[in-house]
């Protein structure tokens, strides 16, 4: 949230708002959100005044408000559900995180020029610019981010630097981080011969 | 309007207009929102000046400083976004929904006419009826900050009569691919 441009002035100020830093709701939200548990845990350790104030024993009577007890607890085990459902969607994009594959290919140009194509960054958060710019200052060359033949980004370093790379993302130097090594392969692309 | 909604693929350009047509999108906003010209000093001072982000489907995102302000799609009413709505809650008028409405209002669904007038509900009272097509805030039972905009499908006293169908549409609720964008 910008809050910078918030001078005080005789018209009406800016509400402030709490936002939760789990679930990014406004705190009284959080209890519909997919992170419930979590939220309060959160705010407990962060700020036990707001958390006496939305969680004591009187809130939470106030909160049932004209619901009745049925829907109520129809309510929570949704939320219950929600909750279980978001921890699995999480759990199962955390694996397939870590078992996408990272491919880096040394292209042959012309017998003895190479450049290498690294292809499957992008699923592990790193965003393909800067590490595109990372390699060519690393290694003194022209980098860039293309589009590959099936339409899908990769970053094309000049130079045959794929073991280079390879030690890199082992040693997860610079915005190379979190790549399990078992993941990289390195691939040959030779010219076919024409004639 | 935003329930999908991904950055990358979405905007196709970013310009800051010119400098009659922020004029007129600031007449725009103060004679649309109940607004005062100091109060949107405050919000889009004149020296910032404004980004208009394109989006697809003749979507509008307006920004100053990174952060999206107002949307507005084809030349229709301005939308504030929700967390700039949340901050200045009085710009817009003010309907309720009860308690049992909320999961679904999260889910991303138009608000049916029996959330609005249960017990649980809120609606403006009759001297300050609203009329159908006009844009609102949508509050929660026993929340303090709002929850939606939307535009109301019916006139105010008529939403308080009926039984069932769409009371108000909505246009950007939180949780939504909008909320998560704080810069653009």
């Amino acid at each position: 949230m910008s809050t910078e441009d918030q001078a005080p002035s005789q018209d009406i100020p800016p509400k402030e708002i709490f936002y939760c830093e789990v679930c990014t709701f406004p705190l009284e939200y959080c209890e519909f959100g997919s992170s419930f548990t979590k939220c309060k845990e959160w705010l407990k350790e962060a700020d036990s005044a707001q958390y006496d104030k939305h969680y004591s024993e009187e809130a939470l009577q106030s909160k049932l408000g004209t619901l009745s007890l049925e829907a109520q607890k129809k309510l929570e085990k949704d939320v219950a559900k929600k909750e279980a459902k978001a921890e699995a969607k999480a759990d199962a994009a955390l694996k397939k995180k870590m078992s996408s594959p990272v491919t880096i290919k040394r292209i042959e140009r012309n017998k003895r020029k190479h450049v290498t194509a690294v292809h499957g960054l992008e699923a592990f958060d790193i965003e393909l610019k800067k590490a595109a710019k990372f390699f060519a200052q690393r290694f003194a060359t022209g980098a860039s981010v293309s589009k590959n033949a099936q339409g899908q980004d990769e970053i094309v370093v000049q130079g045959d630097v794929a073991y280079d790379i390879e030690e890199l993302i082992e040693k997860g130097t610079g915005v190379l981080k979190g790549i399990p090594i078992d993941n990289v392969e390195i691939v040959e692309d030779k010219k076919k011969k024409s004639d | 309007m935003f329930k999908k909604f991904t950055p990358s693929t979405d905007i196709s350009g970013q310009t800051p207009p010119k400098s009659s047509v922020q004029r007129s999108l600031r007449n725009a906003l103060l004679s649309q929102w109940k607004i005062t010209p100091e109060t949107l000093e405050q919000i889009w001072p004149k020296k910032e000046s404004l980004i208009h982000v394109k989006c697809r489907d003749h979507l509008s995102m307006y920004t100053v400083q990174g952060s999206p302000l107002f949307f507005q799609h084809f030349d229709g009413p301005m939308y504030p976004t929700l967390r700039l709505l949340q901050r200045y809650p009085s710009i817009l008028p003010k309907v309720g929904i009860d308690r049992g409405a909320i999961r679904f209002l999260l889910g991303g669904a138009n608000m049916m006419c029996p959330g609005l007038n249960s017990p649980g509900g809120y609606l403006p009272p009759a001297e300050e009826a609203l009329p159908a097509e006009s844009m609102v805030a949508i509050f929660a039972e026993g929340k303090e900050h709002p929850i939606a905009v939307g535009i109301t499908k019916l006139e105010s006293e008529e939403l308080r009569r009926s039984k069932k169908g769409v009371g108000v549409e909505i246009a950007t609720y939180l949780g939504d691919d909008l909320w998560p964008l704080k810069s653009l």
